[in-house]
């Protein structure tokens, strides 16, 4: 058929220019116009990160904690552990800027010591279950099968365990020190971060650019190190933002059970236990700092990791 | 014929985090009562939105509808309040999604979900409702009814839970239904007796169907008439024969081209290039002109009205204009 | 699902046996503990302890024994208080510790729901922000932090709370809202980001197309759905409010098993931590084997899976 043979209304309104009606110049990159500037997934995760206020609080707050648990102690002219039992329980004071404890203490120098031991808890038992985490994790999930099933079933088993009863056990068998209480928080705490690579491992190992590189017979580690891994980063990162506040609450509250980190260091769970009496009197500031300073780190890595999680899930993109 | 749903100039936006979307760019089209009508068109170009817009099932924010109405029985339903809203949702228009497996709410026995919307609306005891609804299962093709009803989604196939979909929108007899891509997660085989089913539902009770699908096989077994939409506007409309004979707009030539017929001897598929544009600021003029292989000048200048080929075809091209069709004669490729 | 209760049950039965076995490793090896026997204190507890564990006997058959006694639930005495058992103990903290954690939960749960639903359904909302904001404060305030705080507030400067034990309602409030904070934080947060989930659902959308009412599609569609995931996380949950209970015990001097656990510790008495450890873990396994089957029960998708083969 003709078109136009049965045009009902003549479709040639008048005001549109006769020389409009001229074959287009055809423009390639029109239609390969993308309207937004494409960012790769780690720019895009930081932008969307910085727009999250409470995250960013969170995260100047533990950069200057970190420089603070550095640098603090050397600001202050007083000793951790030196006792000055006549200048007990002195208010906050230009002198001493936190005030003092029962046996006449600097809190102000004390914290920060207490920030490194927290932090340093907190970080090096994450980096474990990290490392542990990954290698359990990346092996079970990438060979399957048997050896999955295997080790599966002792993470199954672990996680049953109760954690904290764990600890305490191991802790009193192996007496309280810096090194002790990490490995005791790491003994059993690795196996929620192998679940988790576990789980990325799963997913990730059926998309066609793994399957890809499988059939070029690429080793399997090779395989694991460059594209599994790299692409399961974002919940590894996020579950060890996690772990460091849940490792320094362990920490603190083994110090309330006497399982704490023994002199001459002090934590902040070792301060707060310490001046647990001094509120009954009115001293209030020995136990404010070490609670604030233990809430608030907690706080901030809890906000951080939040920040992450919904900056690193593009699923979430909205 | 007597229209039951007449949408008029029709604006959905929605406000994302990247800006404002004009999902719905001004979509007019009516529906005759007992007639399929099927919506057209390639993924994001709005057609399911126009369909929750009729249900008004936008969740809001961040969608809104901006502009124009949805008249049903002469009702604009546009206008309606959330709770007046609630009576018709179920009673007058039902609708059925796309994926049966997460259509249904899978701790709840498929007894429960098929009756629920029968004893909302209708004062039903429910030895009534229960018969009603071993009716239904009869109806769309569930043996053993009695039996199926205390059971969990999980229990069921695919095409058997599309089955239940359809029999839950149907119980209390509603006159407009509302399939978005009804088939599309379903087997072959399967979706040709959903289709079926379609047929007979509506031999059986006359309901009004407006079925969106990207997919022209299903278009050729059900609809009466076919509205095509690209870009958030319906830019051809006519029926089953008029758009799959004599289509008019290069972009529904293009679709057809696109999908394999055994009527044509053509061996080759051919696909239309470029893509959809970006409707965070779609063209005022043609949205298809980028892509168009008879892109004029025009084109990007000024939208074109719709000229009327018949009674029921219409289209949105400035094909139409008699200067291009003198142009078309003089050089007729790019 | 009785495949199902049966392998929750061996797995429950070999996490108990890994416990005792460990304790049993660990205590072997601590000097001054029952099996480590240059104990040098009052001779009756010694004699005691020689009576229970039969300690001139090779290791293995101490081990035997050992199981033996756990599994029918005696413990043996206590080094540090003469005549006294390990039973004793439990049977005296136990039933308070018990009233002050089902309180916590259930505290905890009710609450945590209710925060979580109203957050989810206000998304974005003034509310939903001031509901997750305090959800994280009580995430990130350690119990016991909270609890010397609730001290100095409500006890010292207020005076409106007795400040210690256990023997009234008006003693129960502190310790309770110390403990269930956390928890609470927890279940609100999980409550609204699955009930957000959930709501986007394509079931949820079906029941809105049906015209049902708001409330209905929350309570009867949403909500069951959005639970799955918080009766999941119940398990941990209750180690966490059990192992607060230590700490918040020791504060509130509540007489409660925490706080015989913690003295224990302190004064290295290893019977009765030995004791209270496999008491507590067996409690905390037999909880979370229960959690399993409540959440096999919930969810319908599981009973089938599970009769349907593997």
């Amino acid at each position: 058929m003709k078109p136009g043979n049965e045009l009902k209304t003549a479709h040639s309104p008048s005001h549109i220019p006769d020389d409009w009606f001229n074959w287009k110049e055809k423009d390639k990159d029109e239609a390969e116009t993308v309207a937004r500037p494409s960012l790769s997934y780690w720019q895009d995760a930081w932008r969307r990160l910085a727009k999250n206020k409470l995250a960013m609080l969170g995260l100047v707050f533990l950069v200057l904690l970190a420089i603070m648990a550095i640098f603090g102690p050397i600001l202050s002219p007083y000793q951790v552990n030196t006792q000055n039992l006549p200048n007990q329980y002195q208010p906050p004071s230009a002198e001493h800027w936190f005030g003092t404890d029962s046996a006449g203490r600097d809190v102000f120098t004390r914290t920060w010591y207490g920030a490194r031991i927290s932090l340093f808890v907190g970080v090096m038992a994450a980096l474990i279950d990290v490392t542990i985490g990954i290698i359990w994790g990346g092996i079970s999930g990438y060979k399957g099968g048997r050896t999955d099933n295997i080790m599966m079933r002792i993470i199954e088993i672990l996680y049953g365990l109760p954690y904290l009863l764990v600890v305490i056990l191991l802790l009193v068998v192996l007496g309280p020190s810096l090194s002790t209480i990490i490995i005791a928080l790491t003994v059993t705490g690795w196996v929620g971060m192998a679940r988790i690579v576990r789980g990325q491992v799963l997913q990730i190992k059926n998309y066609e650019f793994v399957l890809a590189s499988k059939s070029f017979g690429t080793k399997s580690a090779r395989i694991i190190r460059k594209n599994l891994l790299p692409n399961s980063m974002g919940p590894i990162i996020v579950q060890m933002t996690l772990t460091v506040p849940s490792a320094i609450f362990a920490e603190a509250f083994l110090s309330f059970i006497g399982l704490g980190i023994q002199a001459p260091y002090a934590s902040w769970g070792v301060m707060a236990n310490d001046s647990l009496g001094a509120i009954l009197s009115g001293n209030w500031w020995t136990l404010f700092f070490p609670a604030f300073f233990i809430s608030f780190t907690m706080f901030a890595f809890n906000v951080l990791g939040d920040g992450l999680q919904d900056a690193l899930d593009p699923k979430l993109r909205k | 014929m007597e229209k039951i749903l007449h949408v008029e100039n029709l604006h959905v936006t929605f406000t994302t985090y990247g800006g404002t979307v004009q999902a719905v760019r001004g979509v007019d089209f009516h529906l005759n009562k007992g007639e399929t009508l099927a919506i057209v068109g390639e993924s994001g170009c709005g057609k399911s939105v126009t369909s929750n817009a009729i249900m008004r099932l936008i969740p809001d924010p961040p969608g809104k509808i901006t502009n124009g109405s949805i008249l049903f029985k002469g009702q604009d339903l546009a206008k309606f309040s959330e709770k007046k809203m609630r009576s018709i949702r179920g009673v007058d228009i039902s609708m059925i999604f796309q994926d049966p497996m997460t259509a249904l709410n899978p701790t709840l026995t498929i007894g429960t979900q098929l009756m629920e919307g029968l004893r909302t609306h209708r004062k039903v005891t429910s030895e009534q409702a229960k018969k009603k609804a071993i009716e239904m299962m009869d109806l769309v093709g569930i043996s053993n009814p009695e039996e199926r009803l205390k059971q969990y989604p999980h229990q069921f196939s695919g095409g058997m839970r599309q089955r239940i979909v359809i029999a839950i929108a149907l119980i209390c007899e509603p006159d407009l239904l509302i399939a978005d891509e009804p088939t599309t997660a379903l087997d072959v085989t399967i979706q040709a007796q959903i289709l079926e089913l379609f047929e007979k539902i509506q031999d059986t009770t006359g309901v009004s169907i407006i079925l969106i699908t990207h997919d022209l096989g299903v278009v050729a077994k059900i609809a009466d008439r076919i509205a095509v939409m690209y870009a958030g506007k319906i830019i051809e409309t006519g029926t089953k024969r008029e758009i799959f004979y004599e289509p008019q707009h290069p972009y529904t030539k293009g679709l057809l081209n696109s999908v394999p017929r055994l009527d044509l001897k053509e061996d080759r598929l051919s696909p239309i290039d470029g893509t959809p544009p970006d409707l965070f600021s779609p063209p005022q003029a043609c949205a298809f002109a980028a892509r168009c292989p008879y892109a004029m000048e025009v084109c990007d200048k000024v939208y074109p009205a719709d000229t009327e080929l018949s009674e029921s075809h219409k289209v949105s091209c400035w094909l139409q204009d008699k200067r291009a069709k003198q142009l078309l004669a003089l050089a007729p490729t790019n | 699902m009785l495949k199902y209760i049966l392998k929750r049950f061996m797995i429950m039965l070999v996490t108990l046996w890994i416990i005792i076995t460990l304790t049993f490793i660990l205590m072997v090896n601590v000097p001054g503990s029952p099996f480590n026997s240059d104990q040098s204190s009052n001779e009756t507890i010694k004699a005691n302890l020689e009576a229970h564990y039969n300690l001139d006997a090779p290791y293995h058959i101490q081990y035997l024994n050992y199981l033996k006694s756990v599994a029918t639930f005696d413990f043996g005495p206590s080094i540090k208080q003469p005549n006294q058992t390990v039973n004793d103990l439990l049977g005296r903290g136990f039933p308070i510790s018990l009233e002050l954690g089902l309180v916590t939960i259930a505290v905890a749960v009710i609450s945590g729901i209710i925060l979580g639903i109203i957050a989810a359904l206000r998304h974005n909302g003034f509310i939903d922000y001031m509901a997750m904001g305090f959800a994280v404060l009580g995430i990130s305030i350690p119990n016991f932090i909270l609890a010397t705080l609730l001290i100095q507030q409500l006890a010292v400067n207020l005076n409106l709370l007795p400040p210690a034990t256990w023997s009234s309602p008006a003693h129960m409030v502190m310790p309770v809202l110390a403990l269930a904070t956390g928890p609470m934080a927890i279940i609100a947060r999980l409550t609204r980001s699955t009930m957000l989930e959930v709501l986007t659902q394509d079931y949820i959308k079906m029941a809105r197309a049906k015209g049902l009412s708001p409330w209905k599609i929350v309570f009867k569609h949403a909500l069951r759905n959005a639970l799955m995931p918080v009766v999941t996380i119940m398990g941990t949950l209750l180690a966490g409010i059990l192992t607060g209970t230590f700490v918040i015990e020791q504060i509130f001097a509540i007489p409660g098993m925490g706080k015989y656990f913690v003295e224990s510790i302190n004064q290295r008495d290893y019977p009765v931590i030995m004791g209270t450890t496999v008491f507590y873990s067996a409690f905390l396994i037999l909880m979370l084997f229960l959690v399993d089957i409540a959440y096999g029960i919930l969810d319908p998708r599981i009973k089938f899976h599970k009769k349907g083969g593997e």
